[in-house]
């Protein structure tokens, strides 16, 4: 049987795809900037978050946050795994990434202001994170679907300490529930903005569906964040920052306003409040890193030629 | 920039006794002890008492599935081999 | 079978996610009865304990986002997360002997510089900050790490029970820390020729606060049966920094020590230019929001 329709046959019939198994060029491709990117993220996500570490109002909340950000470590490291499984390195990933020709999640180009904001992205980013994430637990590759079903393990105790977080301020003083509430405001629309452009404007789509790589579009994701959300702010007492969005009977889903698009390609194209930083922050440490890794080489090869 | 990136390690964990050792993904590690190290560091975190086994990945030898019919079919009729050939009632723990 | 973990973990178990969950149960089933001893003591003594502990463990944590390799960044806050657990037992504990009604983080967050009892060693920035680099980390996880652990190692018998079973589980964590130390010592000292001058510079840096580790507080001499005298610690910690200096081919660091103050150093509330900046990090939003609830 020819490799191309082996190939398709295997993903039409929800088999996973393995390492070693003959892909198309385009497959593989795609895949490398998918997991890529996914991996950017989670490493460039450990810095917003990371900020408040030394400054936790508390020693359990120092705890909890500082678990949390070391599994981000953690999960940029099982999807680099991933990706290497497809012949692209880490280091070569690395280097593309602080160099600015690599992408990933603009989310994390938006500054962090007050405690608040570990709660609400907890909530809202890493929920909106989840949204995108499980589906791909089912994706058509097995090592990125493998590493996702752990990623989804340890992404739901990070959901729920941030919502935990933003309850325990609601129950507080008059100040703590005007942080959240301000939180909520600045973290709304990007949370959003997650789920990528809309369907008419994804260019990568329709052939990742074909390909089982991505399960659903955009706008279906969204769709369901909007509507997994509403209810969980109003338990919160909180306010969506949009004053267009309303239950819709007739589609059994809520309707929501339009996302500014304007600062979405914006933020995308690197001009979002924090981008440059964000790489600096990374690039710095990979750099000031450099003579240690060497070392730990020099010292391996030097065992390896003494034995 | 100078570029020195640590080799690739397979990591495989035993989860409790009574089990195989599984493979659960990879590491970078400049030699075996750091990657055994950074193996409980991330994959088992606190749960002391498993076992854990790191393999270059270089050093292991895969068939390709591609290859899958000389290879696997002679297992294949032996369905007897396979846990799920054994009706077991719904009850019985751990099986 | 779609899942690859499912022989790993007892899926659906909460605790099986990641930390972040679970912290009571660390001493379950322990007698918290407090031993027939001088009150002021037996607290200051779980505060010089559970400080070492809490403020090193903010330093430690600072390497989050900035090691030197993901999987070290990883090893690193898991090692900050073991002392932050033992910090918030032990002061804990501090509260309940004290029993004025503090918990730990009335002690952790309202506590001002001169109240705080750690170690010197404790504080000192050795990196990533200007104060330091990873030789530097790593020749403080050292010292730190041995010097704990053979404390501890002696702890276990204590006559306080708490102190006992925080002591005989902060074993295990501590010989982890101490050997991943040792595994970076070699490793700098047989490196490259820069990593072995990082080294060199890191333990010479640290090594002027160890005299510090070793003298006998008043208030250790004060709790026999329950506190350990750190003096006793001294041959084994000397052993041990001897057996890995040897097996990286380095010599002991010939610096001369950070004196006390009139005698008076970590332990007695007196520390140095940078514990203050510390505790400013650690405690504004907690102070700057009185009544707050986290």
């Amino acid at each position: 049987m020819d490799l191309e329709r082996q190939f398709e046959q295997t993903v039409a019939a929800d088999h996973r795809v393995e390492p070693r198994d003959w892909m198309p060029d385009g497959y593989r491709a795609t895949l490398i900037r998918q997991i890529a990117q996914h991996a950017h993220s989670e490493i460039i996500g450990m810095q917003p978050e990371g900020n408040w570490i030394s400054r936790a109002p508390s020693l359990r909340r120092k705890a909890v946050l500082l678990a949390k950000v070391q599994d981000e470590a953690g999960h940029g490291l099982y999807l680099y795994a991933a990706a290497e499984t497809l012949g692209a390195d880490r280091a070569e990933l690395t280097e593309k990434l602080i160099e600015g020709r690599q992408k990933y999640s603009s989310i994390f180009n938006y500054p962090t202001l007050t405690y608040a904001d570990v709660g609400v992205i907890g909530w809202l980013v890493d929920g909106a994170a989840i949204c995108n994430q499980v589906p791909l637990c089912r994706t058509s590759y097995g090592p990125y679907a493998r590493a996702m079903i752990r990623v989804c393990k340890e992404e739901s105790f990070h959901q729920r300490q941030g919502y935990e977080l933003l309850m325990t301020m609601m129950s507080g003083t008059r100040q703590q529930r005007e942080m959240v509430q301000d939180s909520v405001n600045r973290w709304w629309w990007p949370s959003l903005m997650m789920f990528g452009p809309s369907d008419a404007e994804s260019s990568n789509t329709e052939q990742s569906m074909v390909w089982r790589i991505k399960r659903h579009t955009n706008d279906e994701l969204r769709q369901r964040f909007v509507d997994m959300s509403v209810p969980q702010a109003e338990k919160l007492g909180v306010t969506l920052p949009d004053p267009a969005l309303v239950w819709n009977p007739d589609r059994g889903h809520h309707d929501f306003g339009e996302i500014d698009w304007t600062e979405f390609w914006q933020v995308v194209k690197g001009e979002g409040p924090c981008n440059a930083e964000r790489i600096a922050h990374r690039r710095k440490a990979h750099e000031d890193g450099a003579w240690v890794r060497e070392a730990a080489t020099a010292y391996a090869r030097k065992k390896e030629q003494a034995a | 920039m100078t570029k020195s990136s640590w080799p690739l390690y397979e990591v495989f964990v035993r989860g409790k006794r009574g089990l195989n050792h599984v493979h659960v993904g990879s590491l970078h590690a400049p030699d075996d002890e750091m990657a055994l190290r950074n193996a409980r560091d991330l994959y088992t975190r606190r749960n002391e008492g498993v076992s854990i086994w790191v393999v270059k990945a270089e050093a292991i030898t895969a068939s390709s599935p591609d290859e899958k019919d000389p290879f696997f079919a002679p297992s294949g009729d032996k369905v007897y081999r396979h846990p799920t050939f054994y009706a077991i009632p719904e009850d019985v723990p751990h099986l | 079978m779609d899942n690859a973990y499912d022989g790993l973990t007892d899926a659906g178990e909460e605790k099986h996610w990641a930390f972040g969950t679970g912290f009571t149960a660390a001493l379950a089933g322990v007698d918290r009865a407090i031993p027939d001893a001088d009150r002021d003591s037996l607290t200051a003594y779980c505060l010089m304990l559970g400080d070492d502990a809490l403020i090193y463990s903010q330093r430690l944590a600072e390497w989050c986002s900035r090691a030197p390799e993901l999987e070290e960044d990883v090893a690193l806050a898991n090692i900050a997360l073991d002392l932050l657990g033992q910090a918030r037992l032990l002061l804990s504990r501090a509260a309940e002997i004290e029993g004025v009604g503090r918990d730990e983080d009335a002690l952790a967050y309202l506590r001002d510089e001169r109240e705080f009892r750690n170690v010197r060693l404790a504080e000192i920035d050795c990196g990533p900050g200007p104060g330091g680099d990873f030789g530097t980390t790593i020749a403080r996880l050292l010292i730190f790490s041995t010097w704990r652990l053979a404390v501890f190692q002696r702890l276990v018998t204590s006559a306080d029970p708490v102190l006992a079973a925080v002591a005989a589980k902060g074993i295990k964590e501590l010989a982890y820390h101490r050997d991943h130390a040792a595994q970076w010592v070699l490793r700098l000292a047989g490196g490259t020729e820069y990593s072995r001058e990082r080294i060199v510079a890191g333990l010479d840096r640290v090594w002027a606060f160890t005299e510090e580790l070793f003298a006998t507080h008043r208030v250790e001499a004060a709790l026999p049966g329950i506190a350990v005298d750190p003096a006793s610690a001294r041959a084994e910690f000397d052993q041990v920094i001897d057996t890995v200096l040897n097996a990286a081919g380095l010599d002991r660091p010939q610096v001369k020590q950070v004196a006390a103050l009139a005698g008076q150093a970590g332990r007695d509330g007196v520390h140095t230019a940078a514990m203050g900046f510390l505790l400013a990090e650690l405690q504004h939003i907690a102070r700057s929001m009185p009544g707050a609830r986290w």
